[in-house]
């Protein structure tokens, strides 16, 4: 199996919709997994703008993130064996995006896909003594059991949704 | 009162008091209270632990780099510390490497004052626990938040944690929605899972929206770059991080490894070895200050990256002494995923209430408080460990944590006072232990003594033994519940009986005729259950063995489990002088009681030079491995059973110790070579572990943990078959609670014998 096709079955194991997409149809993507309001940090695609959308807000204040039903981000690397997604931080917020919303919604570059968490951590290594200041290997939901069974949504997101980007 | 969570919070209730009746009221209480909700959560974690694990490609292999890793950082630690150091400080970071609890609080009070704070809010963190950071923060008048709901609700219910990773496993549902509805005075408080949960999330966010300083713990720091790594599931820690301006992160001096890349098998190992999850949900590589917008809720704006202000606390707290110490050494290597504890049946039942300490629960809880809160701080709790030893392959990092507990067993005997009982027991006891064990340590741990003593007088002895009086002196001095049935003791021992008879007839049938054996005769099975020994002889000399029965002193089980160490490690080198006369002229040694093969195999390393270990260990079988062997030579040695109907339907309980050996497989393999259907139990332990059953202050415990075994074998479908375990005290338990008898494998082969 590729790295994506494995990738898409550990989502589909946790339990994470998922879509597959090109650039061109992306916007038709988002226009269904985003349920507003949507705060969103750049997805870093070449020829792809969230400018463009008038119903995302870009930088957003504290009060936005409060108010946003989703989160939309860029994550890779992404981790095939496991079904997880990479959030790095970053000056447009791509960390609090993506933790503060009921919903997040996470875009990953097929490119971006690796098979394993040795793979990715490697390639966290090289990026850390690169600069990278924060990275979050998110697998699923925010979950918690301490209230006597298995809640999704404890502090971060109810549900996360991912979009493969073929092609990048 | 929520509003201000700053109070003070108390630690465990647990009296470091030894008296017997407290300890024994104090564990029937957690039985009937706590019990339950610890009993259900670790077992489901501990099931999901061998089912995730069972998902690696190669999970020895994993286990293997993550205890090298482990090994080589604190072996470098004065270098990763420096390393570390350098690395934060060129980022702009703070470190401070921390003496004690004191010096770590003074510290971050100082970094709250400079950062003008009032409200600081924390995510999860044990180390956190162990300098009670909180409490050193309210006095500095900070208000203090924790974020992590379990710990959340501990704050609010004043109670401490009760196990490392789940630290309100001990509270139901219902008991959350009432300290809410009582704390926060409702009226339409939240009652399911979800309402709580939601109930929470929003209170906290209010907090998180208004702290100033976010406070974590780290579950491992890399040295090469200084990134922080948490490993999480409710998302608290990364706004914990993400909304205050100033980061404070609690770690102890052993959290250090090298380098990012070697994160990768802890990252793959830890949720899978605490909680059964192959992954939790985030794993943040933290490596401060992040370059993450700051956060202002009030005014409603965002700010530059730039101002933020990162601290690392490394603590020291102890363990640079525990580095030096040979014994308490391997502690630093543990990474606190709660495997120890989710595996330990005794834990199951009572939680890190009881079984726990100042900070610290489970397992490896013996070695972290005795080494940052000192040997009494252990001491209440040490006894727990009966050394069934699965917590050792459950360990991801391979840390035998039975003798962390052994050693610190040992130093609190040498540490006490002598007992005013000693009298008693001073004929008996001819022990090698200077200091003075408590009396019950030193009746148990000299067992040979009273067995033999026994032996020569029964069936008087077990006569006398019987009365109430002696059962109600036995209890009030030694601690012997009288609620236990007491060994019988025969006369004749095997050994006397074995050079009393004729010369056996030994089967030529077979090929491979070269094998002679010592059969050891352990202490039960030399003095109690001498029909198993005989039978053992039986079914040996059936496959063409050669059979010899020497005079073998007592393998140390015994002292060794009272932490008695140098007793054991003279009772080891004389049985291993005696057994190596027996290996030199090439006989193999076949035990019948695991608890002394794994001596012999396993625990002998700590108390022999490694050649003596060596020898005695590669020569030494358990009697049903040693068939199994026999029957891969040559097939034809199954003829000579016939196993009687009635015995074809089996229930096994494959013994703690034989388990972690990794022999129980040859039980079943045997028997089933032989025809009969084997259902395994699934519990880890008995719960009789030698002597613990036999005290006063376990009994309840070691009857509820031996519950889970009965359930297992009552069922339909299990509690029509013969009831089959390896070990002495398994099959005592097992007599204990079934109303029908359990039996030594090798004593269901003699019956089968054609």
């Amino acid at each position: 199996m590729s790295s994506v096709g494995s990738f898409t079955a550990s989502l589909s194991e946790l339990d994470v919709p998922w879509t597959r997409s090109t650039v061109d149809a992306l916007d038709g993507v988002l226009d269904d997994v985003l349920a507003p309001p949507t705060v969103a940090a750049p997805l870093g695609l070449d020829g792809y703008s969230l400018t463009d959308r008038s119903d995302v807000t870009l930088d957003p204040t504290p009060g936005d993130l409060d108010g946003a039903t989703t989160g939309l981000t860029a994550a890779g690397p992404a981790i095939a064996d496991y079904g997880s997604v990479v959030v790095r931080a970053d000056a447009a917020g791509s960390e609090p995006v993506s933790l503060y919303c009921e919903r997040h919604v996470a875009v990953v570059a097929e490119s971006a896909v690796l098979p394993s968490m040795r793979a990715a951590i490697g390639e966290l290594g090289d990026a850390i003594r690169d600069g990278l200041t924060g990275a979050v290997v998110a697998t699923g939901p925010s979950a918690t059991a301490d209230m006597g069974e298995l809640v999704y949504g404890a502090h971060g997101p109810t549900e996360v949704h991912v979009v493969v980007v073929e092609g990048r | 009162m929520a509003s201000d969570p700053a109070h003070e919070r108390q630690g465990h209730d647990a009296p470091h008091d030894d008296s017997h009746e407290d300890r024994a009221a104090r564990i029937r209480r957690l039985l009937a209270t706590e019990g339950p909700a610890v009993h259900e959560n670790t077992v489901g974690f501990n099931e999901g632990r061998y089912e995730s694990v069972a998902r690696l490609d190669d999970y020895e292999a994993l286990k293997e780099e993550a205890r090298t890793i482990k090994e080589d950082a604190i072996e470098r630690l004065p270098a990763l510390v420096e390393a570390v150091t350098e690395a934060v400080e060129a980022r702009g970071g703070h470190v401070h490497l921390a003496a004690d609890a004191a010096d770590a609080n003074r510290y971050i009070a100082e970094v709250c004052t400079d950062a003008d704070a009032d409200h600081v809010v924390k995510s999860k963190s044990m180390t956190s626990e162990e300098i009670a950071v909180n409490d050193a923060l309210a006095d500095a008048g900070l208000r203090v938040t924790e974020t992590d709901l379990g710990e959340w609700v501990l704050q609010l219910a004043d109670d401490a944690p009760s196990h490392l990773v789940a630290p309100a496993i001990h509270k139901s549902r219902e008991e959350i929605a009432r300290l809410f509805e009582h704390t926060f005075d409702l009226e339409d408080p939240p009652e399911t899972a979800t309402e709580l949960t939601r109930f929470a999330r929003e209170r906290l966010g209010e907090h998180l929206a208004d702290a100033d300083v976010g406070l974590t713990g780290a579950n491992f720091v890399t040295a090469d770059t200084g990134t922080i790594t948490l490993v999480t599931s409710e998302g608290n820690a990364r706004k914990t991080v993400a909304a205050t301006d100033t980061h404070v992160a609690v770690a102890g001096v052993e959290k250090l490894v090298p380098t990012v890349e070697d994160l990768a098998p802890f990252v793959e190992l830890i949720g899978r070895s605490g909680t059964g999850q192959d992954i939790t949900s985030y794993v943040s590589l933290l490596t401060p200050p992040v370059d993450t917008p700051t956060l202002d809720f009030d005014a409603d704006e965002t700010g530059d990256p730039e101002t933020r202000e990162f601290h690392l606390v490394l603590l020291d707290n102890g363990r640079l002494d525990m580095r030096e110490d040979d014994d308490l050494r391997e502690t630093l290597y543990c990474i606190r995923c709660s495997a120890c504890a989710n595996t330990c049946a005794n834990f199951q039942q009572v939680g890190g209430h009881a079984f726990g300490g100042e900070t610290y629960t489970g397992g490896i809880a013996t070695g972290w408080e005795a080494g940052v809160h000192g040997l009494d701080a252990a001491a209440a709790f040490n006894d727990l460990c009966t050394g069934c030893s699965r917590c050792v392959e459950a360990c991801p990092v391979g840390i035998d944590i039975p003798w962390i507990n052994t050693v610190v067993r040992d130093r609190l005997n040498r540490s006490g006072e002598t007992d005013r009982f000693d009298f008693l027991v001073d004929g008996l006891t001819p022990d090698a232990e200077s200091g003075g064990p408590p009396l019950q340590k030193r009746f148990f741990g000299n067992f040979e003594r009273v067995a033999r003593l026994a032996s020569a007088t029964a069936p008087l002895s077990n006569r006398l033994a019987a009365t109430d009086v002696v059962r109600a002196a036995m209890e009030r001095t030694l601690g012997v519940d009288r609620r236990r049935a007491l060994p019988q003791f025969r006369r004749e021992t095997l050994v006397e009986w074995f050079a009393g008879r004729p010369d056996p007839l030994v089967t030529d049938a077979f090929d491979d005729v070269t094998r002679e054996v010592v059969l050891y005769p352990d202490l039960y099975t030399n003095h109690v259950h001498v029909e198993r020994g005989k039978a053992a002889v039986r079914v040996l000399e059936a496959l063409g063995v050669r059979v010899v029965v020497p005079p073998v002193g007592s393998s140390g089980r015994a002292p060794f489990s009272q932490g008695m160490v140098s007793t054991a490690r003279a009772h080891a080198e004389a049985v291993t002088d005696t057994l190596l006369t027996h290996v030199e002229v090439g006989r193999d040694v076949v035990t019948v009681e695991p608890s002394d093969l794994a001596m012999f195999r396993s625990d002998y390393h700590h108390l022999l030079d490694d050649d003596r270990f060596e020898r005695l260990a590669a020569a030494s079988f358990g009697c049903l491995e040693y068939c199994y062997g026999l029957f891969e030579h040559d097939e034809r040695r199954t003829e000579q059973f016939d196993v009687p109907p009635a015995d074809r339907r089996v229930a096994f309980h494959g013994h703690c110790q034989q388990r972690t050996l990794g022999l129980d497989g040859y039980t079943e393999g045997v028997l089933e070579r032989l025809g009969c259907d084997v259902a395994t139990s699934t519990v880890e332990c008995c719960g009789m572990a030698g002597s613990f059953g036999y005290k006063d202050d376990y009994y309840e415990l070691s009857v509820a943990v031996g519950e889970d075994l009965r359930d297992q074998f009552t069922v339909e479908g299990c509690a029509d078959r013969t009831v089959v375990a390896g070990g002495t005290s398994c099959v005592e338990q097992l007599d204990a609670l079934l109303d029908r008898p359990a039996t030594h494998p090798v004593e269901l082969l003699a019956r089968a014998l054609v």
